[in-house]
């Protein structure tokens, strides 16, 4: 498939968290500032990117055909070792960038953008090249989400909404429609 | 404590859906048929079991510091367990699931309550735990599917309930539908439960 085509359908027509909801639970706990929804935008891009690379690596030298069946596990525990190293090379080669990024690093494991990210590029058997740009055009898509909607939530502060649906209702209700929003995209590859 | 308060705070009162809104990604995704809602109900409530009854067996044995990837690798375990279980014997549901099986591991019910209940309480204790969020789990993820799959293919668990006249809303089968229904839903809850406790406000204030 065309690099090209595998950027722009993972950003916009098969956007992971508003077309596959992967990646929901920060999506909606970490969209109330854009300023926030930033960062954590950039830690999750930094962290896919990276970890999609590790996992393929690993995947097809250590694992394939004899240990397939071990894919969770050694998935989850590279990521979360991943991001417990990034963490500790940033704090020590840049601290400004640190401290901008460092508390959502912890939340990024957890986070199911990338080990989904890392699984679905074995299963599409993508090459290294299609893993990486399959890997950077989701999280590009996912940050594009998580600032879109963290922009519209701070309006929210300033409107009347019926007190049952503060918060996360409403959060819930606004990704519906940008979902659809996001529907207008189908066809475009 | 009381194991049927255990039990029906994880089912209720502290719904995983509903109340502590965790778990969201497999919520939304597999509901779109009753049957595929209940599947993956079950499946986390074994994992949950699980989890919890080994977390809570080797609490004292783990160390503070490196308690948390301790607790993945049990969790992960259990996925496998339950995903190699799924292929052997309902390969449909396995197809029909897919990526949220393996998922499951980075769901944050099961490392919540691994972490928050577990890994303070004893064996029994924490078994009914797991099991008591597994069946809210389960509950909120039937509530959604059943009304998903009845407005947007007009069936629930796979039996036509309506004419052939029925116009199903396919927008409730894809991704928007999800995202609303489930925020309607979580509405529908909060007012009951801001009703319930302004009454219970009001009826303190009468006895006094």
């Amino acid at each position: 498939m065309n690099l090209f085509t595998i950027l722009i359908s993972t950003i916009f027509v098969n956007n992971y968290v508003l077309g596959r909801f992967l990646g929901v639970c920060p999506f909606l706990g970490v969209s109330n500032k854009t300023e926030t929804a930033t960062g954590m935008g950039i830690a999750v891009t930094f962290v896919v990117t990276l970890s999609s690379i590790i996992t393929y690596i690993i995947h097809h030298t250590i694992l394939i055909g004899r240990l397939e069946y071990l894919q969770t596990i050694v998935f989850i525990l590279v990521i979360a070792a991943l991001v417990q190293f990034v963490e500790m090379v940033l704090k020590k080669i840049s601290p400004t960038l640190y401290n901008a990024l460092g508390v959502y690093l912890p939340l990024i494991t957890t986070n199911c953008v990338v080990l989904g990210v890392a699984i679905l590029n074995i299963q599409a058997e993508y090459n290294l090249i299609e893993t990486i740009v399959n890997a950077f055009g989701a999280s590009v898509g996912f940050s594009l989400a998580l600032i879109l909607i963290a922009a519209i939530r701070e309006k929210f502060e300033i409107q009347e909404i019926p007190k049952a649906l503060e918060g996360f209702p409403i959060a819930l209700i606004t990704a519906g429609l940008m979902s659809i929003a996001f529907l207008g995209f189908n066809g475009l590859v | 404590m009381k194991l049927s308060k255990v039990f029906f705070n994880g089912v209720v009162k502290e719904n995983p859906i509903f109340v502590q809104l965790i778990g969201m990604c497999s919520v939304l995704a597999v509901t779109t048929a009753a049957k595929n809602g209940l599947a993956m109900g079950l499946a986390v409530t074994g994992v949950l079991i699980g989890s919890n009854v080994v977390v809570s067996l080797i609490r004292k044995v783990v160390p503070n510091k490196i308690r948390i990837p301790a607790f993945i690798v049990v969790i992960a375990t259990f996925v496998t367990i339950v995903e190699m279980f799924m292929k052997a014997y309902a390969q449909d549901l396995y197809n029909a699931l897919g990526i949220f099986i393996p998922l499951i591991v980075v769901n944050c019910i099961i490392l919540a309550r691994a972490e928050s209940f577990a890994s303070k309480h004893g064996l029994l204790a924490s078994a009914v735990d797991g099991l008591g969020m597994g069946v809210g789990y389960t509950l909120a993820l039937l509530i959604l599917s059943i009304l998903r799959e009845f407005l947007g293919s007009g069936s629930i668990f796979d039996i036509q309930m309506l004419g052939p006249s029925f116009e199903p809303a396919i927008i409730f089968l894809m991704p928007p539908g999800a995202f609303i229904l489930l925020g309607i839903l979580i509405g529908i809850f909060n007012s009951i439960r801001n009703k319930q406790a302004s009454k219970e406000v009001l009826q303190k204030e009468e006895a006094r």
